[in-house]
């Protein structure tokens, strides 16, 4: 790596492992994981339920529930994030790197005014007056799209709807202009039209600040439009990244490329719908050799025996899986 | 409303259904203010027909598929099920009618019961309207239906709590199976599922469509769902039908600027067509049914509306064969 992409890389996770211990022994939810994401690039991260998609950067940001413990490294700008002291990572959380969360009405707290909630941080992270954050935040309201920004700043959240709470939310992890943004499922519970207005506002302020978005979703249809790159994980690990093209053209792994298949088009008619059989496997039972080798339809004999490796296939574009499985008619056969 | 010609025996119809809630009074002395959830909806359901329902959160899907099936009780309007009004029939009888029409749920493992057995769970409607089955016909019927939905007979002695979301949804698809009922209205019966096992429950509900000869009414938000099982389609929007029509037709030509949004903002999973295809970017968030705007309840959001679209209700009309509307400003087709 040449010096200045290393300076362009933004957060580097290196053999990052998270281990959640239970009274039925210790379930990792996230097994030796490396991911570099670079200065304003968009990644989608998907999954199903289960497949430690959240867990990962909940551990970044210091949110794990109590039994959780992380491993390894996560480099944000060369600092080990996970070896900060609470204080620290205090000073780094909510301003270097924002999270935005599914439900917009969990996240915001209910007792207080929209103002307060938007304020709060510029006066913590970044030293402003009250006078003059509330005049940014009345701003950054304008530019995630609220209508009539003053008169919605005096309200509280549960005076607002869904898709309004989740602006506020956004606007709220821009506020400090970070570098990196964590939105977890962050259309997951908004209708259809609000969604594609919600994805447009991340498109578009992303790009406008060169923030970094790291995208966690189980819907492939939200990732073609928004990602750069994607990384795809399953019960824990990642099990292919490639670019967002790449991917949806030639995806390496049966796991990828059955996801791919198995959604439904609203803009075609399917009449085969590939069916992935069975489900992801119990993170506490988890197969000796490949994750997915119970439901995948190329599996032989060296899948049950050991996990595959992560192998670089093409520039960018990585899979973990011996007999890549390319294409969607050799799927159907199988379905 | 729905296309007449279609061959086949009428079903079920709807005549200009209206359900309303009473919201609760801010003041004693002031009169309880009305929503209207479900607004003079009126379709025509073939036998053995998919009758896919969309619309948004709040849109008045799910009342309308719990009106049909008297879960909630409409306030106007006509039900006309096998040449009866179900409007009119007394709690019994509409007790037993419901063995020909079933439900399934949006929340798998919330709509069981958490301390019967799933031998128990499937096998309950049968206890209800087959009283006189001894206990041996009883289990074979639910080993016979429990290895239809792709159920091992093993489980039949577990409780709801042991099993995943997907194999819940199959407890309960196989729950309304069981008494080979005529309709079943699915209200989101994959929403909650993880995509791979959304697919599975998708093959399952055709599967059983064909084998059972099945009438069906999904429910759901998500067009791709509803275009993969669907026949026929309604498009709600604020408890009233904009659009409605085969789903070949509607979704190839969507006629209401409302299903054209809806359309367009449905997300593709293929990334050269998501960055090329223009979108109609929508402002705003759909209206409060306690509050609905005068005229067409899309006008606020609509970039199509003029004057009278402000004052009337837009008529629904017919846009071409086996498609209809309610618009001032549709697409219709070009004259021939």
């Amino acid at each position: 790596m040449t010096d200045q992409t290393q300076k362009d890389v933004l957060l580097e996770l290196k053999d990052y492992s998270i281990t959640f211990k239970t009274p039925d022994g210790d379930v990792k939810a996230v097994s030796n994981m490396n991911l570099t994401v670079r200065r304003g690039e968009r990644i989608a991260i998907v999954g199903e339920s289960g497949s430690g998609k959240s867990q990962t950067f909940l551990g970044i940001m210091g949110l794990l529930a109590k039994n959780g413990q992380t491993s390894g490294q996560a480099l944000l700008e060369g600092r080990d994030v996970l070896a900060l002291k609470p204080r620290e990572l205090d000073k780094v959380r909510g301003k270097d790197m924002a999270m935005v969360f599914q439900d917009p009405m969990t996240a915001l707290n209910p007792s207080l005014k929209i103002s307060r909630q938007l304020t709060e941080q510029l006066e913590i992270h970044r030293g402003f007056t009250a006078k003059a954050a509330s005049i940014e935040a009345l701003d950054m309201l304008k530019r995630v799209g609220i209508p009539d920004p003053t008169r919605r700043f005096n309200l509280y959240p549960h005076e607002l709807s869904g898709g309004m709470r989740q602006r506020i939310v956004i606007a709220m992890a821009l506020l400090t202009k970070p570098k990196l943004l964590i939105a977890d499922e962050p259309t997951t519970a908004l209708d259809v039209t609000i969604q594609a207005q919600i994805l447009d506002l991340f498109n578009d302020l992303t790009a406008e600040m060169n923030t970094a978005l790291l995208m966690i979703t189980h819907d492939l249809g939200v990732v073609a439009g928004l990602a750069d790159r994607v990384a795809v994980m399953y019960a824990g690990n990642i099990v292919e990244e490639a670019p967002v093209d790449e991917l949806f053209e030639k995806p390496a792994h049966p796991y990828t490329a059955a996801l791919h298949a198995a959604i439904p088009r609203p803009d075609q008619d399917v009449d085969d719908l590939v069916v992935i059989p069975g489900r992801p496997p119990n993170l506490q039972h988890l197969p000796k050799g490949c994750n997915f080798s119970p439901r995948c339809p190329k599996v032989q004999d060296d899948c049950i025996d050991r996990p595959p490796q992560l192998e670089t296939l093409a520039p960018q574009h990585c899979a973990a899986c011996f007999h890549p499985f390319p294409r969607r008619e050799e799927l159907l056969t199988h379905a | 409303m729905l296309d007449q010609n279609t061959p086949g025996q009428t079903l079920l119809k709807v005549e200009n259904l209206t359900t309303q809630f009473e919201i609760e009074a801010k003041s004693f002395f002031r009169k309880p203010t009305m929503l209207t959830a479900v607004n003079d909806v009126s379709f025509e359901l073939k036998e053995g027909r998919t009758l896919g329902i969309v619309g948004e959160s709040g849109c008045g899907k799910s009342t309308l598929g719990r009106s049909i099936l008297q879960l909630i009780r409409a306030q106007k309007g006509r039900v006309v099920w096998q040449g009866k009004n179900l409007l009119d029939l007394t709690p019994e009888q509409i007790r037993l009618a419901r063995r020909d029409m079933q439900i399934i749920f949006q929340d798998p493992i919330a709509s069981l019961d958490p301390r019967m057995t799933v031998g128990d769970i499937i096998a309950e409607p049968l206890t209800v309207f087959e009283p006189k089955l001894s206990r041996a016909q009883r289990l074979e019927r639910v080993q016979e239906i429990m290895a239809a939905v792709g159920l091992v007979p093993e489980m039949i002695n577990r409780y709801p709590h042991e099993f995943s979301g997907g194999q819940a949804q199959r407890i309960g698809i196989a729950r309304a199976v069981i008494t080979r009922p005529k309709l079943i209205v699915c209200d989101e019966p994959v929403s909650a599922l993880d995509v791979s096992i959304q697919g599975q429950v998708i093959t399952l509900l055709r599967k059983l469509r064909k084998e059972f000869g099945l009438t069906l009414i999904f429910i759901s938000h998500d067009l791709s769902v509803v275009r993969l099982i669907s026949d026929d389609v309604l498009v709600l929007y604020l408890g009233r039908i904009v659009e409605a029509g085969d789903c070949a037709t509607v979704f190839s030509a969507p006629a209401h600027p409302y299903t054209q949004a809806l359309f367009s903002a449905a997300p593709i999973p293929d990334p050269k067509l998501a960055r090329q295809r223009s979108r109609i970017r929508l402002q705003g968030d759909p209206p409060s049914p306690m509050n609905p705007p005068p005229g067409c309840p899309f006008q606020p959001r609509c970039w199509k509306s003029t004057d009278i679209c402000r004052t009337q209700m837009p008529p629904t009309e017919l846009v071409r064969q086996g498609q209809s509307a309610a618009c001032y400003h549709m697409d219709r087709p070009p004259e021939a």
